[in-house]
């Protein structure tokens, strides 16, 4: 399907959904559509970025296949989320990776192995990755400056691309960033966001993952987030305690960071886990294939990080340490190199719509409409 | 064809909407062993059922998710006044209060509720709101009836019923279009719906304009089993060419388009025939009282069809709509579009704003905007229509549901020719909805209908089952 076809689809459908508004009490979406009459394609993109994709919607659809309006708003949706984060990517040329993501997130996860393993053995020496190191101490295998230096220039590539999406998504959904980020749209839109309030449909779960509502999603994503925000604290507070106290790590077992970090390694095997493991038991009919694998690359990658985090914790005193060192920063690192071009970009387009919606229904408020 | 050995159960349940999971799930929790065949595959399940929206339920109190009170003596007086009181009132009494019950029996059987949907003609005190529309009720009570151990099967038409001395004996099943199977029961539920779609069958009654009827609800209520009783024997109800009717997008399917190609513009502007001529007060009412009278008008135009006419003012003042305005700068190039007189339709405009008095404009209430000297007059609501772009849509009549059905008695046992009730034959939704509806409708009755005479027909079913099973 082209682009324009799929906007037509889009509007046909919203169209149709807007004159019928059975779906309104299940989320943001419907109740976000009910502001408008006519749908361009910025208001298709940002719909389709504020879906959670929980697809109780299907199920309560009178138009689903096969009435022949085939109505199937998280297929839709799903392909308008693919199509705007291609839209939004810089540069063009990678953009494009959003269409055979599974296979581009693959491709460069493989690469950033190798690359580290091959960096690691040209620096340090073969013998480096099946040495035991006296109490684990992976600064002997990549030093600690060259960790931050790796980190550091990445990072800061990953977050300028991502900021370009941004300012791109924003101008498209015809928002400004100061009104989105006010302190009380903001404060709205983290309470939102952090509780995933809109992936319940409508205070009894989504379809998931057969038809049945059910609390799993909400349960397996916040394992998800929750574990990927731990692990980042467990990288900060070992930065600060490097950089403000000048304690090196390796840490003790139950010492913060590691603390942190093993919760998160925990939440990250759960989530990303049980995802996967039913993301092949849900409905074909409204899974797209193409948003499938980067939805399965994306939690793959981020399942194999917490693996090796975790048997890293668990074996660092060994002989492996070298070598599981260098696979995990191999898939940390394809996790930051992809992060503008994977699934992490939901994250931030859905956090801008949610924070959309608050302003939308406070304009609504505000002139009483 | 095939045909395979009979098949046992204590309830046959025939029709898979709301009024057939009401009298399935009642008799299975009195100890039934119940069947329930649906014609449609399952998912196209739910008859008309899964068009639906809201239900108008009788309460004593203000709570989620009403909006207020509802006193049944209200909703008593609201029927009434829609029917004019000619159906069976002991009938339409065991519905009104018996709707005051409906809504905690849904809730114990899993369908979720939620306040009135935006743009929504003021129903949220009378009537509580599904959430996420008929079509998720209907699957939640496709859920509880399997986890109570209720068999269904799709894809499952009964052809033929052996009724004989006002009893039901076995019923002849065509399963998945081809094999023939029996299925005996120890009594049977009908519970199949209208006949609406049914065209041939709308065709005999209505006559040629039915060629231009569309049918709002499911392809699959095509009135096999209604007229399978009375074939065999049953009284019937009420008047085939009465039926649910309201004026939609002349562009809609021809069967299947549900709600979305309903048309809530006709109060704003004007409507004229294929002639180009205005035909009827457009500001008689508010339209939930009057859409339906609509419905009816225009089946009564030439070639069945109408056209509203609107401008720039209120194009947006209406529920939206699921095709598109058909729009020009001026009144001609919109006719020119629908093939209309021309000329014709500018005079009608012209003569009906030279008519419009000067008044204060306001759609919620009953408004002092009307017409003088004009024949129709436009009694409330009318501005001029002289702003561009000016829109038009085209309209035909929209059939919900057919009123004609089986007699029934409180016990929703079906009357036989001779004023007998069979002996374990019962009726509920739909198909018996004549009884208290032989005309006139109120919005969200017939759900009602369905789950309050569902419910007592696999009660009674369930108690027949019973005492056969004792005497055995
Ligand atoms: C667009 C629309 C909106 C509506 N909105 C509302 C509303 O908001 N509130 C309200 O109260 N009412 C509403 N109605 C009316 C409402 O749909 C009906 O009154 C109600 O659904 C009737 O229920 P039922 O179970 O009798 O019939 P149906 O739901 O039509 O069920 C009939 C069933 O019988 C099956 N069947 C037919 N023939 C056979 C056969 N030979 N063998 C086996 N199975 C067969 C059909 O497949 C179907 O499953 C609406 C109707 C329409 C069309």
């Amino acid at each position: 399907m082209d682009n324009k076809e799929l906007i037509a689809q889009g509007q046909q459908m919203m169209r149709i959904c807007n004159s019928c508004r059975y779906c309104e009490g299940l989320c943001a979406v419907w109740r976000s559509m009910e502001y408008r009459r006519e749908f361009a394609e910025g208001d298709l993109n940002y719909l389709a970025n504020l879906c959670h994709d929980c697809s109780e919607c299907y199920f309560a659809c009178q138009y689903a296949p096969p009435h022949e309006w085939e109505i199937n708003p998280p297929l839709t949706f799903a392909r308008f989320r693919t199509y705007s984060y291609e839209k939004y990517a810089w540069p063009k040329p990678i953009a494009s990776a959003f269409r055979a993501n599974g296979l581009v997130v693959s491709l460069v996860t493989a690469l950033a192995l190798i690359g580290v393993v091959f960096g690691i053995v040209q620096v340090r020496g073969q013998g480096v990755m099946w040495k035991a190191v006296e109490g684990g101490n992976f600064y002997e295998i990549v030093s600690h400056n060259a960790l931050v230096a790796l980190f550091g220039v990445v990072g800061v590539l990953s977050v300028a691309v991502l900021a370009v999406g941004v300012g791109r998504f924003i101008k498209d959904i015809n928002e400004k960033l100061s009104e989105l980020l006010s302190p009380a749209t903001l404060k709205m839109t983290l309470k939102e966001t952090l509780a995933l309030e809109y992936l319940d449909g409508g205070g009894w779960g989504c379809s998931y993952p057969d038809e049945k509502s059910s609390p799993v999603r909400r349960w397996l994503h916040h394992f998800t987030f929750y574990g990927f925000l731990l692990c980042l604290a467990a990288t900060t507070v070992g930065f600060i305690y490097d950089f403000v106290f000048g304690w090196q790590a390796p840490y003790e077992y139950l010492s913060l960071p590691v603390v942190l970090g093993t919760l998160g390694g925990i939440g990250l095997l759960v989530g990303p886990g049980g995802l996967l493991f039913f993301k092949y038991r849900r409905n074909r009919e409204i899974t797209d294939e193409n948003h499938s694998g980067m939805d399965s690359s994306f939690l793959v990658l981020l399942l194999l990080a917490s693996v090796s985090g975790l048997l890293l914790l668990l074996l660092r005193e060994t002989s492996a340490l070298g070598i599981l060192f260098a696979i995990h920063l191999g898939l940390v690192m394809s996790l930051f190199l992809t992060a503008p071009y994977s699934k992490f970009v939901h994250g931030v387009y859905r956090f801008l719509a949610i924070a959309k919606y608050a302003l939308e229904r406070k304009r609504t408020q505000a002139t009483g409409g | 064809m095939t045909w395979e050995q009979t098949e046992n159960y204590d309830v046959l349940v025939i029709g898979g909407g709301c009024a057939a999971l009401s009298a399935a799930i009642t008799a299975r929790e009195k100890g039934a062993r119940v069947l329930v065949l649906e014609v449609a595959p399952k998912c196209s399940r739910a008859g008309n059922s899964r068009h639906t929206r809201n239900m108008r339920l009788a309460h004593e109190t203000t709570f989620p998710p009403y909006t207020g009170a509802y006193p049944e003596e209200e909703m008593w007086e609201n029927y009434l006044k829609a029917t004019g009181g000619v159906g069976d009132l002991d009938l339409a009494r065991k519905v009104v209060s018996g709707s005051s019950t409906v809504l905690e029996w849904m809730m114990d059987h899993g369908v979720r509720f939620q306040p009135a949907i935006a743009g929504t003609l003021h129903l949220g005190r009378t009537n509580a709101w599904f959430l996420g529309g008929g079509k998720a009720m209907m699957n939640s009570l496709y859920r509880s009836a399997e986890d109570l151990g209720v068999d269904i099967r799709y894809e499952a038409e009964v052809v033929d019923l052996d009724i004989r001395e006002r009893r039901f004996h076995q019923a002849t099943v065509l399963q998945g279009g081809t094999e023939r199977i029996g299925v005996a029961a120890t009594a049977v539920i009908a519970a199949a719906g209208g006949f609406q779609s049914n065209l041939t069958w709308m065709k005999e009654v209505w006559g040629p304009p039915a060629d231009n009827f569309l049918i709002r609800g499911a392809p699959h209520d095509t009135g096999t089993v209604l007229k399978i009783l009375l074939d065999k024997g049953v009284e019937a109800v009420g008047d085939p060419t009465q039926a649910h009717m309201v004026p939609i997008d002349a562009r809609s399917p021809k069967v299947d388009g549900g709600i979305v190609t309903r048309l809530d513009c006709v109060t704003l502007g004007i409507v004229v025939n294929k002639s180009g001529k205005r035909f009827y007060d457009e500001g008689e009412d508010f339209w939930p009282m009057r859409y339906a009278i609509w419905g009816r008008l225009v089946a009564q135009q030439d070639d069945q069809i109408a056209y509203a006419f609107i401008d720039s003012k209120t194009i947006d003042k209406f529920m939206p709509s699921v095709f598109p305005a058909l729009s020009g700068q001026t009144i001609a190039e919109v006719a020119e579009q629908f093939n209309l007189p021309v000329d014709v339709v500018t005079a009608t405009v012209d003569d009906y704003n030279t008519a419009v008095q000067p008044g204060e404009f306001d759609h919620t209430v009953l408004d002092g905007c009307k017409t003088k000297d004009l024949d129709p007059p436009k009694s409330h609501w009318a501005q001029r229509i002289d702003e561009p772009p000016f829109y038009g849509y085209p309209l035909r009549p929209g059939v919900t549901f057919t009123y004609f059905g089986v007699k029934v008695n409180q016990h929703a046992a079906v009357i036989m020719e001779g004023a007998e009730p069979a002996t374990n034959i019962f009726a509920a939704g739909e198909i018996m909805s004549g009884n208290i509806l032989p005309k006139g409708y109120i919005g969200g009755i017939g759900l009602v209908i369905g789950n309050v005479f569902g419910r007592t027909a696999g009660e009674q079913a369930a108690a027949y089952v019973k005492t056969i099973q004792q005497a055995a």
